[in-house]
Protein backbone atom coordinates (compact mmCIF):
# COMPACT_ATOMS: atom_id res chain seq x y z
CA UNK A 1 0.00 0.00 0.00
CA UNK A 2 1.62 3.42 -1.08
CA UNK A 3 1.59 6.14 1.24
CA UNK A 4 -0.22 8.86 1.05
CA UNK A 5 3.02 11.03 0.02
CA UNK A 6 3.96 8.68 -2.20
CA UNK A 7 0.48 8.94 -3.97
CA UNK A 8 0.67 12.65 -4.09
CA UNK A 9 4.48 12.70 -5.23
CA UNK A 10 3.94 9.87 -8.33
CA UNK A 11 1.44 11.70 -10.86
CA UNK A 12 3.73 15.02 -10.63
CA UNK A 13 5.84 13.66 -13.51
CA UNK A 14 7.03 10.05 -13.22
CA UNK A 15 3.50 8.92 -13.58
CA UNK A 16 2.42 12.36 -15.06
CA UNK A 17 -1.41 12.37 -16.29
CA UNK A 18 -1.06 14.00 -19.38
CA UNK A 19 2.43 12.64 -20.24
CA UNK A 20 2.22 9.27 -19.36
CA UNK A 21 -1.03 8.20 -18.55
CA UNK A 22 -1.97 10.44 -22.18
CA UNK A 23 -5.60 11.31 -19.62
CA UNK A 24 -7.15 15.12 -20.33
CA UNK A 25 -5.13 15.93 -23.38
CA UNK A 26 -7.94 17.78 -25.09
CA UNK A 27 -7.86 20.58 -22.54
CA UNK A 28 -4.29 20.85 -22.15
CA UNK A 29 -3.93 21.67 -25.77
CA UNK A 30 -7.21 23.88 -25.63
CA UNK A 31 -6.74 26.32 -23.28
CA UNK A 32 -3.31 27.46 -23.17
CA UNK A 33 -2.86 30.17 -25.43
CA UNK A 34 -2.14 31.86 -22.39
CA UNK A 35 -0.97 31.40 -19.04
CA UNK A 36 -3.94 33.41 -17.14
CA UNK A 37 -6.28 30.90 -18.76
CA UNK A 38 -3.79 27.57 -18.11
CA UNK A 39 -4.05 29.01 -14.44
CA UNK A 40 -7.81 28.70 -14.10
CA UNK A 41 -8.25 26.26 -16.16
CA UNK A 42 -5.43 24.16 -13.48
CA UNK A 43 -7.45 24.92 -10.53
CA UNK A 44 -10.65 24.01 -12.07
CA UNK A 45 -10.01 20.51 -12.92
CA UNK A 46 -7.81 19.70 -9.40
CA UNK A 47 -10.89 21.21 -7.25
CA UNK A 48 -13.27 19.19 -9.56
CA UNK A 49 -10.81 15.84 -9.73
CA UNK A 50 -10.71 16.44 -5.85
CA UNK A 51 -14.79 17.15 -4.73
CA UNK A 52 -15.41 13.77 -7.30
CA UNK A 53 -12.49 11.34 -6.06
CA UNK A 54 -13.66 12.34 -2.49
CA UNK A 55 -17.42 11.86 -3.01
CA UNK A 56 -17.18 9.23 -4.92
CA UNK A 57 -14.76 6.91 -2.87
CA UNK A 58 -16.75 7.87 0.16
CA UNK A 59 -19.82 6.53 -1.47
CA UNK A 60 -17.83 3.64 -3.16
CA UNK A 61 -19.89 1.26 -1.62
CA UNK A 62 -23.29 1.82 -2.31
CA UNK A 63 -22.93 2.38 -5.99
CA UNK A 64 -23.66 -0.79 -7.99
CA UNK A 65 -21.46 -1.70 -10.26
CA UNK A 66 -23.38 -1.93 -13.29
CA UNK A 67 -24.61 1.86 -13.08
CA UNK A 68 -21.48 3.43 -12.33
CA UNK A 69 -20.62 5.41 -15.24
CA UNK A 70 -23.76 6.97 -15.16
CA UNK A 71 -23.18 7.82 -11.12
CA UNK A 72 -19.78 8.74 -11.53
CA UNK A 73 -21.22 11.41 -14.59
CA UNK A 74 -23.75 12.81 -12.59
CA UNK A 75 -21.24 13.59 -9.88
CA UNK A 76 -19.01 14.88 -11.86
CA UNK A 77 -20.97 17.02 -14.09
CA UNK A 78 -23.03 18.69 -11.03
CA UNK A 79 -19.65 19.42 -9.40
CA UNK A 80 -18.20 21.17 -13.04
CA UNK A 81 -21.69 22.76 -13.27
CA UNK A 82 -20.86 24.41 -9.49
CA UNK A 83 -17.54 25.43 -10.63
CA UNK A 84 -19.01 26.94 -13.84
CA UNK A 85 -21.27 29.09 -12.13
CA UNK A 86 -18.58 30.40 -9.67
CA UNK A 87 -16.23 31.12 -12.55
CA UNK A 88 -18.86 32.89 -14.38
CA UNK A 89 -19.70 35.28 -11.52
CA UNK A 90 -16.14 35.98 -10.25
CA UNK A 91 -14.11 35.91 -13.36
CA UNK A 92 -16.52 36.02 -16.28
CA UNK A 93 -13.99 37.38 -18.54
CA UNK A 94 -12.21 34.24 -18.33
CA UNK A 95 -14.69 31.63 -18.60
CA UNK A 96 -15.77 33.63 -21.39
CA UNK A 97 -12.42 32.63 -22.66
CA UNK A 98 -12.17 29.26 -21.94
CA UNK A 99 -15.67 28.83 -23.70
CA UNK A 100 -17.15 25.15 -23.48
CA UNK A 101 -14.11 23.74 -22.29
CA UNK A 102 -15.16 24.18 -18.53
CA UNK A 103 -17.63 22.07 -19.35
CA UNK A 104 -15.64 19.83 -21.05
CA UNK A 105 -14.01 19.02 -17.40
CA UNK A 106 -16.73 16.48 -17.37
CA UNK A 107 -15.51 14.27 -20.37
CA UNK A 108 -12.13 15.19 -19.63
CA UNK A 109 -10.35 11.63 -19.02
CA UNK A 110 -8.34 12.50 -15.79
CA UNK A 111 -11.46 12.77 -14.03
CA UNK A 112 -13.64 9.57 -14.98
CA UNK A 113 -10.08 7.72 -15.34
CA UNK A 114 -8.97 8.49 -11.70
CA UNK A 115 -12.68 7.62 -10.75
CA UNK A 116 -12.52 5.00 -12.05
CA UNK A 117 -8.58 3.35 -11.57
CA UNK A 118 -8.65 4.95 -8.09
CA UNK A 119 -11.70 6.46 -6.32
CA UNK A 120 -13.27 3.05 -6.82
CA UNK A 121 -11.06 0.91 -4.71
CA UNK A 122 -9.48 3.25 -2.51
CA UNK A 123 -10.75 5.03 1.10
CA UNK A 124 -11.78 8.67 0.74
CA UNK A 125 -8.62 10.23 2.23
CA UNK A 126 -6.16 8.24 -0.15
CA UNK A 127 -8.68 9.83 -3.10
CA UNK A 128 -8.16 13.11 -2.06
CA UNK A 129 -4.42 12.53 -2.12
CA UNK A 130 -4.31 11.06 -5.54
CA UNK A 131 -6.85 13.67 -7.03
CA UNK A 132 -4.21 16.22 -5.75
CA UNK A 133 -1.04 14.73 -7.09
CA UNK A 134 -2.95 14.25 -10.49
CA UNK A 135 -4.23 17.99 -10.10
CA UNK A 136 -1.11 18.90 -10.11
CA UNK A 137 0.70 16.63 -12.43
CA UNK A 138 -1.79 18.51 -14.81
CA UNK A 139 -1.13 21.58 -13.50
CA UNK A 140 2.39 21.38 -14.37
CA UNK A 141 2.13 20.41 -18.27
CA UNK A 142 -0.58 23.19 -18.51
CA UNK A 143 1.37 25.75 -17.16
CA UNK A 144 4.39 24.73 -18.99
CA UNK A 145 2.71 24.94 -22.07
CA UNK A 146 0.99 28.12 -21.41
CA UNK A 147 4.06 29.80 -20.38
CA UNK A 148 5.77 29.02 -23.57
CA UNK A 149 2.67 29.45 -25.64
CA UNK A 150 1.71 32.94 -24.28
CA UNK A 151 5.88 34.17 -23.75
CA UNK A 152 6.76 32.99 -27.57
CA UNK A 153 3.36 33.57 -29.18
CA UNK A 154 2.72 37.05 -28.15
CA UNK A 155 6.04 38.31 -25.88
CA UNK A 156 3.47 38.74 -22.68
CA UNK A 157 3.24 37.09 -19.37
CA UNK A 158 -0.40 37.13 -17.73
CA UNK A 159 -0.98 39.96 -20.03
CA UNK A 160 2.08 42.08 -19.01
CA UNK A 161 4.89 42.68 -21.78
CA UNK A 162 8.37 41.26 -20.86
CA UNK A 163 9.44 40.58 -25.00
CA UNK A 164 8.86 44.49 -26.41
CA UNK A 165 7.55 43.46 -29.67
CA UNK A 166 8.33 44.40 -33.03
CA UNK A 167 5.23 46.14 -33.73
CA UNK A 168 4.87 48.53 -30.34
CA UNK A 169 8.97 49.71 -31.13
CA UNK A 170 10.71 46.56 -29.79
CA UNK A 171 12.94 43.68 -31.22
CA UNK A 172 10.54 40.80 -30.27
CA UNK A 173 8.71 39.55 -33.70
CA UNK A 174 6.30 37.39 -31.88
CA UNK A 175 5.89 33.69 -33.55
CA UNK A 176 2.38 33.15 -34.48
CA UNK A 177 2.78 29.50 -34.66
CA UNK A 178 2.48 29.37 -30.98
CA UNK A 179 -0.67 31.01 -30.38
CA UNK A 180 -2.64 28.41 -32.86
CA UNK A 181 -3.18 24.77 -32.38
CA UNK A 182 -0.06 23.06 -33.63
CA UNK A 183 1.98 25.06 -31.32
CA UNK A 184 0.11 23.60 -28.28
CA UNK A 185 1.35 19.69 -30.53
CA UNK A 186 4.47 20.39 -30.44
CA UNK A 187 5.52 21.62 -27.19
CA UNK A 188 3.88 19.04 -25.64
CA UNK A 189 5.78 16.76 -27.83
CA UNK A 190 8.46 18.50 -26.73
CA UNK A 191 7.53 17.66 -23.40
CA UNK A 192 7.22 14.11 -23.74
CA UNK A 193 10.65 13.63 -25.67
CA UNK A 194 12.37 15.57 -22.54
CA UNK A 195 10.83 13.73 -19.94
CA UNK A 196 11.36 10.34 -21.14
CA UNK A 197 14.98 10.84 -22.22
CA UNK A 198 15.34 12.18 -18.56
CA UNK A 199 13.48 8.74 -17.66
CA UNK A 200 14.68 6.46 -19.73
CA UNK A 201 12.01 3.41 -17.94
CA UNK A 202 8.71 5.36 -19.50
CA UNK A 203 10.05 4.81 -23.23
CA UNK A 204 7.63 2.67 -24.93
CA UNK A 205 8.27 0.65 -27.66
CA UNK A 206 6.38 1.80 -30.97
CA UNK B 1 -28.57 25.75 -48.85
CA UNK B 2 -24.89 27.23 -49.76
CA UNK B 3 -25.01 28.47 -46.88
CA UNK B 4 -25.27 25.02 -45.64
CA UNK B 5 -22.65 23.54 -47.51
CA UNK B 6 -20.58 26.23 -46.41
CA UNK B 7 -21.46 25.38 -42.54
CA UNK B 8 -20.34 21.42 -43.42
CA UNK B 9 -17.63 22.47 -45.06
CA UNK B 10 -16.20 24.61 -42.32
CA UNK B 11 -17.36 21.86 -39.97
CA UNK B 12 -15.43 19.12 -41.79
CA UNK B 13 -12.07 21.02 -42.27
CA UNK B 14 -11.48 24.86 -40.91
CA UNK B 15 -12.86 23.90 -37.74
CA UNK B 16 -11.70 20.28 -37.56
CA UNK B 17 -12.68 18.58 -34.24
CA UNK B 18 -9.60 17.25 -33.50
CA UNK B 19 -6.82 19.35 -35.33
CA UNK B 20 -8.34 22.87 -34.89
CA UNK B 21 -10.08 22.25 -31.65
CA UNK B 22 -8.23 19.62 -29.62
CA UNK B 23 -11.77 17.31 -29.32
CA UNK B 24 -11.47 13.88 -28.50
CA UNK B 25 -8.10 13.94 -28.48
CA UNK B 26 -7.69 11.46 -25.49
CA UNK B 27 -9.36 8.49 -28.21
CA UNK B 28 -7.67 9.87 -31.31
CA UNK B 29 -3.94 9.47 -30.13
CA UNK B 30 -5.25 6.20 -28.55
CA UNK B 31 -6.94 4.44 -31.25
CA UNK B 32 -5.27 5.84 -34.20
CA UNK B 33 -2.43 2.44 -34.30
CA UNK B 34 -4.03 0.97 -37.42
CA UNK B 35 -6.77 2.20 -40.14
CA UNK B 36 -8.74 -0.24 -39.55
CA UNK B 37 -9.88 0.69 -36.05
CA UNK B 38 -9.48 4.46 -36.12
CA UNK B 39 -12.32 3.55 -39.70
CA UNK B 40 -14.45 1.73 -36.45
CA UNK B 41 -14.47 4.53 -34.04
CA UNK B 42 -14.35 7.12 -36.90
CA UNK B 43 -17.81 5.50 -38.06
CA UNK B 44 -19.03 5.35 -34.63
CA UNK B 45 -17.83 9.29 -33.76
CA UNK B 46 -20.16 10.29 -37.06
CA UNK B 47 -22.71 8.47 -36.27
CA UNK B 48 -23.62 9.30 -32.78
CA UNK B 49 -22.47 13.29 -33.29
CA UNK B 50 -25.27 13.18 -36.29
CA UNK B 51 -27.73 12.02 -33.49
CA UNK B 52 -26.78 13.94 -30.45
CA UNK B 53 -26.13 17.32 -31.88
CA UNK B 54 -29.87 17.98 -33.10
CA UNK B 55 -31.15 15.50 -30.48
CA UNK B 56 -29.35 17.93 -27.62
CA UNK B 57 -30.49 21.65 -29.92
CA UNK B 58 -34.42 20.23 -29.51
CA UNK B 59 -34.19 19.03 -25.88
CA UNK B 60 -32.06 23.08 -25.20
CA UNK B 61 -34.66 24.97 -27.24
CA UNK B 62 -37.35 23.35 -25.78
CA UNK B 63 -36.65 23.00 -22.00
CA UNK B 64 -33.51 24.55 -20.75
CA UNK B 65 -33.45 27.97 -22.44
CA UNK B 66 -34.30 31.12 -20.98
CA UNK B 67 -38.99 30.93 -21.71
CA UNK B 68 -38.45 27.90 -23.38
CA UNK B 69 -40.99 26.06 -21.59
CA UNK B 70 -43.37 28.77 -22.73
CA UNK B 71 -45.28 25.91 -24.69
CA UNK B 72 -46.25 24.12 -21.94
CA UNK B 73 -47.74 26.56 -19.56
CA UNK B 74 -47.35 30.68 -20.16
CA UNK B 75 -46.50 30.85 -16.47
CA UNK B 76 -43.37 29.16 -16.81
CA UNK B 77 -41.97 32.07 -18.90
CA UNK B 78 -38.96 33.20 -16.47
CA UNK B 79 -37.89 29.98 -16.33
CA UNK B 80 -34.01 29.73 -17.55
CA UNK B 81 -33.04 26.25 -16.74
CA UNK B 82 -29.74 26.94 -19.16
CA UNK B 83 -27.03 26.81 -15.44
CA UNK B 84 -28.59 22.69 -16.29
CA UNK B 85 -27.14 22.23 -19.69
CA UNK B 86 -23.85 20.26 -19.05
CA UNK B 87 -26.02 17.40 -16.98
CA UNK B 88 -29.06 17.14 -19.54
CA UNK B 89 -26.54 16.71 -22.32
CA UNK B 90 -24.28 14.10 -20.93
CA UNK B 91 -27.22 12.04 -19.91
CA UNK B 92 -28.77 12.48 -23.27
CA UNK B 93 -25.34 11.27 -24.85
CA UNK B 94 -24.76 8.82 -22.32
CA UNK B 95 -28.25 7.35 -23.28
CA UNK B 96 -28.36 7.75 -26.88
CA UNK B 97 -25.05 5.64 -27.19
CA UNK B 98 -26.57 3.06 -24.92
CA UNK B 99 -29.98 2.93 -27.38
CA UNK B 100 -27.77 2.74 -30.35
CA UNK B 101 -25.89 0.24 -28.95
CA UNK B 102 -29.17 -2.23 -28.71
CA UNK B 103 -30.70 -1.20 -32.30
CA UNK B 104 -27.84 -2.14 -33.74
CA UNK B 105 -26.96 -5.05 -31.89
CA UNK B 106 -30.97 -6.26 -32.28
CA UNK B 107 -30.91 -5.02 -36.46
CA UNK B 108 -27.70 -4.38 -37.78
CA UNK B 109 -25.13 -6.88 -36.09
CA UNK B 110 -22.24 -6.52 -38.95
CA UNK B 111 -22.14 -3.02 -38.18
CA UNK B 112 -22.47 -3.43 -34.55
CA UNK B 113 -19.58 -5.52 -34.50
CA UNK B 114 -17.78 -3.69 -36.57
CA UNK B 115 -17.99 -0.61 -34.12
CA UNK B 116 -17.52 -3.13 -31.33
CA UNK B 117 -15.96 -1.51 -28.18
CA UNK B 118 -15.68 1.69 -29.26
CA UNK B 119 -19.49 2.86 -28.85
CA UNK B 120 -19.65 2.83 -25.56
CA UNK B 121 -16.12 4.61 -25.18
CA UNK B 122 -18.15 7.40 -27.20
CA UNK B 123 -20.10 8.38 -24.37
CA UNK B 124 -17.08 10.13 -22.66
CA UNK B 125 -15.68 11.60 -26.12
CA UNK B 126 -15.31 15.11 -25.55
CA UNK B 127 -15.56 15.62 -29.35
CA UNK B 128 -19.59 14.52 -28.97
CA UNK B 129 -20.41 16.73 -25.97
CA UNK B 130 -17.99 19.61 -27.37
CA UNK B 131 -20.57 19.56 -30.63
CA UNK B 132 -23.10 20.03 -28.66
CA UNK B 133 -22.15 22.92 -26.30
CA UNK B 134 -20.33 24.64 -29.93
CA UNK B 135 -24.26 24.26 -30.65
CA UNK B 136 -25.41 26.27 -27.97
CA UNK B 137 -22.94 28.80 -27.71
CA UNK B 138 -23.26 29.37 -32.09
CA UNK B 139 -27.01 29.32 -31.41
CA UNK B 140 -27.83 27.06 -33.99
CA UNK B 141 -31.12 25.81 -35.28
CA UNK B 142 -32.06 22.05 -35.71
CA UNK B 143 -31.11 22.09 -39.54
CA UNK B 144 -27.89 23.74 -38.72
CA UNK B 145 -27.23 21.76 -35.98
CA UNK B 146 -27.38 18.52 -38.01
CA UNK B 147 -25.27 19.43 -40.68
CA UNK B 148 -22.89 20.67 -37.82
CA UNK B 149 -22.61 17.24 -35.79
CA UNK B 150 -22.35 15.36 -39.53
CA UNK B 151 -19.93 17.64 -40.52
CA UNK B 152 -17.70 17.70 -36.94
CA UNK B 153 -18.15 13.81 -37.55
CA UNK B 154 -16.77 13.12 -41.01
CA UNK B 155 -14.18 16.16 -39.99
CA UNK B 156 -12.57 13.52 -37.18
CA UNK B 157 -12.86 10.45 -39.30
CA UNK B 158 -10.43 12.23 -41.68
CA UNK B 159 -8.57 13.01 -39.14
CA UNK B 160 -8.35 9.93 -37.26
CA UNK B 161 -7.76 7.59 -40.77
CA UNK B 162 -4.88 9.94 -41.91
CA UNK B 163 -2.94 9.96 -38.73
CA UNK B 164 -3.11 6.40 -38.38
CA UNK B 165 -2.02 5.82 -41.66
CA UNK B 166 0.87 8.09 -40.93
CA UNK B 167 1.68 5.89 -37.92
CA UNK B 168 1.42 2.72 -39.93
CA UNK B 169 3.96 3.86 -42.48
CA UNK B 170 5.92 5.54 -39.96
CA UNK B 171 6.86 1.89 -37.96
CA UNK B 172 9.67 1.60 -40.87
CA UNK B 173 11.27 5.21 -39.51
CA UNK B 174 14.40 5.43 -37.23
CA UNK B 175 13.01 7.60 -34.51
CA UNK B 176 14.95 8.58 -31.23
CA UNK B 177 13.59 6.24 -28.74
CA UNK B 178 12.75 8.74 -25.88
CA UNK B 179 10.28 10.48 -28.70
CA UNK B 180 8.71 7.30 -30.04
CA UNK B 181 5.08 6.42 -29.46
CA UNK B 182 3.26 9.24 -28.01
CA UNK B 183 6.00 12.14 -28.62
CA UNK B 184 6.57 11.14 -32.10
CA UNK B 185 2.61 11.12 -32.33
CA UNK B 186 2.23 14.62 -31.05
CA UNK B 187 4.66 16.04 -33.61
CA UNK B 188 3.11 14.45 -36.31
CA UNK B 189 -0.58 15.86 -35.33
CA UNK B 190 0.83 19.07 -35.13
CA UNK B 191 2.16 19.13 -38.82
CA UNK B 192 -1.08 18.00 -40.00
CA UNK B 193 -2.84 20.36 -38.32
CA UNK B 194 -0.20 22.85 -39.94
CA UNK B 195 -1.46 21.06 -43.04
CA UNK B 196 -5.19 21.69 -41.79
CA UNK B 197 -5.06 25.70 -41.19
CA UNK B 198 -4.43 25.88 -45.17
CA UNK B 199 -8.08 25.47 -45.26
CA UNK B 200 -8.47 28.68 -43.21
CA UNK B 201 -10.43 31.04 -45.75
CA UNK B 202 -11.84 28.61 -47.77
CA UNK B 203 -15.79 30.34 -48.56
CA UNK B 204 -18.01 28.76 -50.50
Amino acid sequence: MATNKEIVLDPLLSNNPIAVQVLGICSALAVTTKLETSIVMSLAVTVVLMGSNFIIASIRKFIPPSIRIIVQLTIIASLVIVTDQILKAFVYDISKQLSVFVGLIITNCIVMGRAEAFAMQNTGKAAVADALGNGFGYSIVLLLVGFFRELLGSGKLLGFSVFPLVSEGGWYQPNGLMVLAPGAFFLIGIFIWVLRWRKPELVTAD
Amino acid sequence: MEELLSLFVKAVFVENMALAFFLGMCSFLAVSKKVETAMGLGAAVVFVLAVTTPLNNLIYKGFLQEGAMVWIHPSFESIDLSFLNFLTFIATIAATVQVVEMVLDRYMPALYNALGVFLPLIAVNCAILGASLFMVERDYDLVQSTVFGLGSGVGFLLAIVALAAIREKMRYSNVPPALRGLGITFIVTGLMSIAFMAFAGIQL
